[in-house]
């Protein structure tokens, strides 16, 4: 990103980008306009009834008027809620991904973005996405809360230790803008910056293929699965895992749960707090066994097995997904699932 | 004219250039006793007041020098000046300092403190020496505040954010919570000691309607002060015993929640913001209906939007956290309620400027105080609409935009309207009188130096330049070059006042009891008002700002002017 002339608004690179510069723009065509309102109006009374004398009489007291309190306090309102509709729909669409999303798991730490395709390509401090192709990010932290910025797409989300946060958005520009932690994080936090390079969707596979390759994270947490012992009692004594992604579970005190990124990883570390209607509470806690990296890996492999026969034992992941290649459909995220589902 | 008494409305305007007070030597709170030892032990209101202003002035400067250091920081690009550590601890310094030990004190402190028994007719405060007590809170609270900072500094941001406050920094962080914690209970109990007083203590005839909207917005701000404080002192608490003990609070490794710290200290500091502006608004009210002599334009309406504004305040705190991970209907929920809390911070404005109309407005240096307050708060108070939009604050949250959008509402709103209120009220506080002409050119610099240092703030916030970064990209540094030269535009504006109000003190011109001709309880005593505030418990039969009623020749003080509203 080079430096350009004065500007007022940053680059667009997705449509959502282009709305709420519009939603922007309507604001302050609003203060704007308001603002004006009050200081002509303030400097017109101030001079017009300007004191002329010291000893003048003084004027008149404007009676009250309760219509007229009315009439203003309406004017707020009105505006007010039209910016609420306006925005929380602006709110809603960042909120929700769409179909068919690619999926990058990204790890702040202090202080540097590690993000991990799903081909296990990994980059740090860079993200390279293809054109096009809405891309979420499973954001996690390993350390303090940090925050994934991207100003060219209007969009950020906290990445919190603890939790899954997710966020989307859809490059509709080819080049390279900024990543940026936005919450700070302590003493490097304004080091903690990158780029984020939107490519042609074959430049993408032809950098995916060129990238030194890792494994890919499902396999990874199928080896991590066998040799944590978790494939010992998962599909016996335990639930497979076969099937299990956002699928609906019914836990021991009859609520129920949607299996998502933070339903799993809450099961792995508190492994007790929502245990599944039918078994007993005998698994070990995993919290300080794994990091944060393996974590994701364990829960890839889990989502690689969503269209697995429910039932049968926990298998190993479906042949690599081709790497860079568009991996399968993902049933559309319920609502409530950016936040990190139910607590 | 009597000389320690109160001086009826009838005589009120003493000062005015007809007919100037002639200098006597007489008793008053300054010079009744003037050893160390009675400052220190006092227990008079006026005088604590005047211990609050000497205080909070010390704050307000080092406060302002870290502001410069940052603003001389980011003129370049590269973090060149100094660490990036260092860069944290400025921005930390000054806005811990800012918040806790002057904005939140400022006003209610000093003018409220001065001004409340005062206006009320009363001798003093319900609680003369849990008064003293509060200042002493407020000096200890910032002597521990300052030992943080000669013992390293602390660098979490004055938010405290966990669990880089409780695991991860390595400075001064318990001895910061501990300072502001100290602090946080000056104000609770000031806040306590106005409630108490503007409940029980006004004068005969002074019904609540009657009362000058300031003690209104004051009265409303003391319950703020009481009830989010000690939500303050349990969050900061709480970091403090998780930096001790290890437990897990809010530390997800050992099962807690770093957002919920986020809920409990957003619980108190939204509606701390509140503590801060609207004591402001209740200067402005004063200050307009001063310089229009009219009463202020729905009086009531104003009044109540200050209760208003108090209690919607404490339902907002999630629009902080759009991006905390915090659920989405809660997201959608404090985005509505936010919206609602505009109304009456508008009805106040608009009724201002409907004062305005038909009235006798005056130039003085404190109304262009109040002007420029309006402007910039009206500003500050629409952008604070921008972040209440969710779809917007996603983009905008944590950038410079929100630094600019609260730097109007504390110093473009708040400070300019203790730098008004203080002018008007120096000539009661003091006894003399300021220089006009370079008091009206001080608040010209000031807000020209306010918008040139903040504005280009809002549109590097939108292009993305995130806050507390001590280097950024080399396209945003035209827009920080535009705020720092604001800024040393701003601080001239500001040093400014401290050097001729100070000279005002020895050479000013004697201020009469009432040099602006103004009504309300506090300009018929003299200035400086006696220690007892009125020789005679004073009956109000007349309604607040009752200008209107009271003939020229009764506000121009001819002896012999009748006034239907004399106190029994």
């Amino acid at each position: 990103m080079t430096a350009r002339g004065f500007q007022l608004l940053p680059e667009r690179a997705s449509a959502l980008a282009g709305r709420v510069d519009a939603l922007y723009a309507y604001l302050w065509t609003v203060t704007a306009v308001f603002t004006l309102l009050i200081f002509l109006l303030v400097a017109y009374f101030g001079i017009k009834y300007r004191r002329r004398r010291e000893d003048e009489p003084a004027p008149r007291p404007t009676a009250g008027s309760v219509r007229l309190e009315l009439f203003w306090a309406m004017i707020p309102l009105v505006f007010g809620m039209s910016f609420f509709f306006w925005g929380a729909r602006l709110y809603i669409a960042q909120y929700q991904p769409p179909d068919q999303t690619l999926d990058i798991h990204v790890i702040g730490k202090q202080w540097m973005w590690k993000a991990q395709h799903p081909s296990g390509v990994r980059e740090i401090n860079s993200l390279h996405v293809p054109l096009g192709r809405p891309v979420r990010l499973i954001l996690a932290s390993q350390d303090v809360i940090h925050s994934f910025y991207l100003p060219a797409f209007r969009t950020k989300m906290d990445a919190v230790p603890g939790r899954y946060t997710t966020m989307w958005f859809q490059p509709d520009r080819v080049g390279e803008y900024h990543i940026f932690c936005a919450e700070y994080c302590g003493t490097l936090h304004s080091g903690m910056r990158g780029a984020l390079t939107v490519m042609e969707p074959e430049d993408y596979e032809a950098w995916l293929a060129g990238a030194p390759a890792g494994e890919p994270p499902a396999a990874a947490g199928w080896r991590l699965f066998q040799s944590l012992g978790c494939v010992t009692c998962h599909a016996a004594q335990a639930p497979s895992m076969a099937g299990l992604y956002m699928s609906e579970q019914t836990l021991a005190d009859g609520s129920t749960v949607v299996a998502d990124e933070n339903y799993l990883r809450r099961s792995i570390l508190d492994s007790t707090s929502q245990v599944v209607a039918g078994y007993q509470p005998i698994m070990p806690s995993y919290r300080g066994q794994v990091t944060e990296e393996q974590l994701a890996a364990l829960i890839a492999y889990i989502v690689s097995l969503r269209d697995a026969r429910a039932g049968e034992p926990s298998p190993p992941p479906p042949a690599g997904p081709d790497p860079g290649g568009l991996p399968p459909l993902r049933p559309p995220a319920p609502t409530g699932q950016r936040e990190g589902g139910a607590r | 004219m009597t000389t320690t008494g109160l001086t009826g409305p009838a005589d009120r305007g003493g000062a005015s250039p007809e007919i100037p007070a002639p200098p006597r030597r007489r008793e008053d709170y300054l010079n009744v006793q003037t050893s160390v030892r009675s400052w220190l032990l006092t227990v008079d209101h006026k005088r604590i007041a005047v211990l609050y202003l000497v205080l909070i002035s010390v704050f307000f400067v080092l406060g302002g020098l870290y502001a410069m250091l940052i603003r001389l920081e980011l003129a370049t690009p590269a973090a060149d000046l100094v660490e990036p550590e260092t860069y944290n601890k400025f921005f930390t310094l000054h806005g811990v300092i800012m918040i806790f030990f002057f904005l939140v004190p400022s006003i209610p402190a000093t003018l409220g403190n001065f001004l409340i028994p005062l206006m009320i007719g009363a001798r003093d405060l319900a609680f003369p020496r849990i008064n003293l007590l509060s200042w002493y809170l407020l000096l200890i609270g910032g002597v521990i505040a300052l030992a943080a900072l000669i013992g390293g500094g602390v660098d979490t941001g004055w938010t405290f954010y966990t669990p880089y406050s409780t695991v991860f920094s390595r400075q001064q962080v318990v001895l910061t919570i501990v300072g502001a914690f100290i602090a946080g209970f000056s104000s609770i109990l000031t806040g306590l000691n106005f409630i108490v007083t503007v409940h029980s203590m006004r004068a005969p005839g002074m019904t609540w309607f009657r009362l000058p909207l300031f003690v209104w917005s004051l009265y409303a701000t003391s319950i703020v002060q009481l009830l989010a404080t000690p939500v303050l002192a349990i969050a900061l608490a709480l970091v403090a015993i998780e930096r001790f003990f290890n437990l897990g609070i809010f530390n997800p490794d050992i099962g807690g929640d770093p957002v919920l710290f986020q809920h409990l200290f957003w619980f108190y500091s939204h509606p701390a913001v509140y503590i801060m502006i609207l004591p402001g608004f209740g200067v402005i009210s004063e200050l307009v209906a001063a310089f229009c002599r009219k009463r202020i334009f729905g009086y009531s309406a104003v009044a109540m939007a200050s209760l208003a504004i108090a209690l919607v305040g404490f339902l907002v705190w999630g629009h902080h956290m759009f991006t905390s991970s915090q659920s989405a209907y809660a997201g959608l929920v404090f985005s509505f309620l936010s919206f609602l809390i505009a109304v009456p911070s508008a009805i106040k404005v608009f009724n201002w400027t409907a004062t305005t109309w038909r009235a006798s407005v005056s130039f003085r240096a404190p109304m262009l105080y109040a002007w420029g307050f309006m402007g910039l708060f009206t500003l500050g108070g629409l952008t604070g609409l921008f972040l209440s939009t969710l779809g917007i604050d996603i983009h905008v949250h944590d950038t410079y935009f929100i630094v600019a959008h609260f730097h109007y509402i504390m110093v473009g709103g708040a400070v300019m309207a203790y730098l008004g209120g203080l002018h008007y009220w120096w000539p009661k506080i003091t006894g003399r009188m300021y220089t006009e002409w370079i008091a009206r050119f001080c608040a010209f610099v000031i807000f020209i130096g306010f918008n040139l240092t903040f504005f280009p703030q809002f549109l590097l916030g939108y292009l993305g330049m995130p806050r507390r970064y001590a280097s950024y990209p080399p396209e945003f540094q035209v827009l920080h070059v535009m705020s720092s030269a604001g800024a040393s535009i701003l601080g001239v504006g500001l040093f400014i006042p401290v050097v001729y109000l100070l000279w005002s003190l020895r050479y000013g011109e004697r201020a009469g009891p009432n040099p602006w001709r103004a009504v309300g309880l506090e300009w018929m005593t003299p200035s400086p008002p006696p220690t007892e505030n009125f020789s005679q418990t004073p009956v109000v039969t007349w309604e607040a700002y009752e200008y209107s009623s009271l003939t020229p020749e009764v506000k121009l003080g001819r002896p012999d002017a009748h006034d239907t509203h004399a106190p029994a």
